[in-house]
C-alpha cells in the first residue's frame, strides 16, 4: 500500500505519533524481542551452515552424502514439517477468534507431524551410526550431525513448548499472556521451517545431486 | 486500540477492519502452503533429473530455497512492506545481512586457505629457496 494513501486516510488527530502513544502494546514488545532471538538463533544456524558447506568434501575416505541419505524418508520429513507448519498457522486463527476445540485440534496435528519428523531424523541417524557413519568418522560427519542435529533438537524443544502451552491454554484459558507465549510459539516454528528449507536444500538436494 | 495501528507484531495479520479487501486468513496460509509444496517438489526434481547441466543444478536449488524462504515469510510470518512492519522488516534485513556475511565470508575465506595449501609440492620449496 502506497504510504502516502496511508496516512492520508487516517484522521490525523485520532492518530497520535509513535512516540506521543507511548510505549507500544504488550504483544508488539514480546513478538518483537521473540522475533530478534530467532534472527539470532537463525545467524547460529548461519554458522553451522557455513561450517558444512566448508567440511562437506572432507570424509576422510568415509561414506559420502551420495551414499548415506535416502531421498524417501527426507522427501516425508520435509512433508510433515511443512504441513505442520500450515497447521500451526490454522492452530493460531483459532487462537485469535478464542475457539478451544479448533486450537487443541490444531495443537494435537502440529504435534504428532512434528514427533512424525523427530522419529524420522532419529531413525536415520541411528541407521546411519549402525553402519559405521558417526560423527567421529570424518569431519563432513561431524558438520552433518552437528547442523541437522541442532535443527533436530530445536524441534524436540519445539515439541515441549506446545506440550507446555497447550497445559496453559487448559489451565488459564485464553489470557493475553497465553496468547502472547502461543504468537511466539507459532513464530519458533515457523522459522524451525525456514531453517529446514536450507538444511534440505543445502545438506540432502545438494548431497545427492553432486 | 488506536495506537496499535502503528506497528504490528511479527507473525499478525492486519485485522480485517483495518483492511476489509484483504483475503482471509485462511486463504493466506492455504495459498502459502499450495505454493511451498509446488517449490518443494521442484526442488526435488531438480536434484534428480538429468534434463538440465550439471553446473546450473546447483543454483536452481539455491533460487529454489531462497523463493521458499521468501514464501514462508510473507504467507506465513506475514511480513510486509506497509508502514506498520517496518521495525520487523529492519530487524530481517539485518539478520540477513550477517547470515550473508558468516556464510560467504567463510567460504570464501576458507576456499581461499585452501588454494594456498595445496599448492604443487615445488613451488613452496623454490619460494624457501629465495630467501
Amino acid at each position: 500500500m502506497n504510504i502516502a494513501v496511508a496516512i492520508d486516510q487516517i484522521p490525523q488527530e485520532a492518530l497520535p505519533s509513535a512516540s506521543e502513544a507511548g510505549p507500544a502494546p504488550k504483544r508488539i514488545v514480546v513478538a518483537y524481542g521473540f522475533w530478534i532471538f530467532l534472527l539470532s538463533d537463525i545467524i547460529m544456524f548461519a554458522a553451522l551452515f557455513a561450517s558444512y558447506a566448508v567440511l562437506v568434501r572432507s570424509t576422510a575416505g568415509g561414506p559420502t552424502g551420495a551414499q548415506l541419505f535416502n531421498q524417501t524418508t527426507v522427501a516425508i520429513e520435509t512433508v510433515c514439517l511443512l504441513f505442520s507448519s500450515y497447521t500451526c498457522g490454522l492452530m493460531s486463527l483459532a487462537v485469535n477468534s478464542r475457539r478451544y476445540f479448533r486450537t487443541y485440534l490444531g495443537a494435537l496435528i502440529t504435534f504428532a507431524l512434528g514427533a512424525i519428523f523427530l522419529g524420522l531424523e532419529i531413525r536415520e541417524f541411528l541407521s546411519m551410526i549402525a553402519i559405521g557413519a558417526a560423527p567421529q568418522r570424518s569431519a563432513f560427519l561431524s558438520a552433518f550431525f552437528t547442523l541437522v542435529g541442532c535443527h533436530g533438537l530445536h524441534v524436540t524443544l519445539g515439541l515441549v513448548w506446545l506440550t507446555v502451552m497447550m497445559v496453559q491454554v487448559a489451565v488459564f484459558g485464553f489470557a493475553a499472556r497465553v496468547q502472547h507465549r502461543l504468537l511466539c510459539f507459532s513464530l519458533f516454528w515457523h522459522a524451525l521451517d525456514i531453517v529446514w528449507v536450507g538444511v534440505l536444500t543445502v545438506v540432502y538436494l545438494m548431497g545427492v545431486s553432486s | 486500540m488506536t495506537e496499535a495501528q502503528h506497528e504490528r507484531a511479527p507473525g499478525d495479520r492486519p485485522s480485517r477492519e483495518m483492511d476489509a479487501s484483504a483475503p482471509s486468513e485462511f486463504l493466506v496460509y492455504t495459498i502459502g502452503l499450495f505454493v511451498a509444496v509446488l517449490l518443494t517438489a521442484t526442488s526435488f526434481w531438480t536434484a534428480n533429473t538429468m534434463l538440465l547441466w550439471p553446473g546450473g543444478v546447483f543454483l536452481g536449488l539455491a533460487v529454489l530455497a531462497i523463493a521458499q524462504m521468501g514464501i514462508h515469510l510473507v504467507f506465513f510470518l506475514h511480513i510486509s512492506s506497509g508502514p506498520e512492519s517496518t521495525n520487523n522488516v529492519l530487524a530481517l534485513a539485518f539478520g540477513a545481512l550477517v547470515v550473508f556475511v558468516v556464510i560467504a565470508g567463510t567460504m570464501w575465506i576458507v576456499a581461499d586457505m585452501n588454494t594456498n595449501m595445496t599448492m604443487p609440492s615445488s613451488a613452496p620449496m623454490s619460494m624457501g629457496m629465495q630467501h
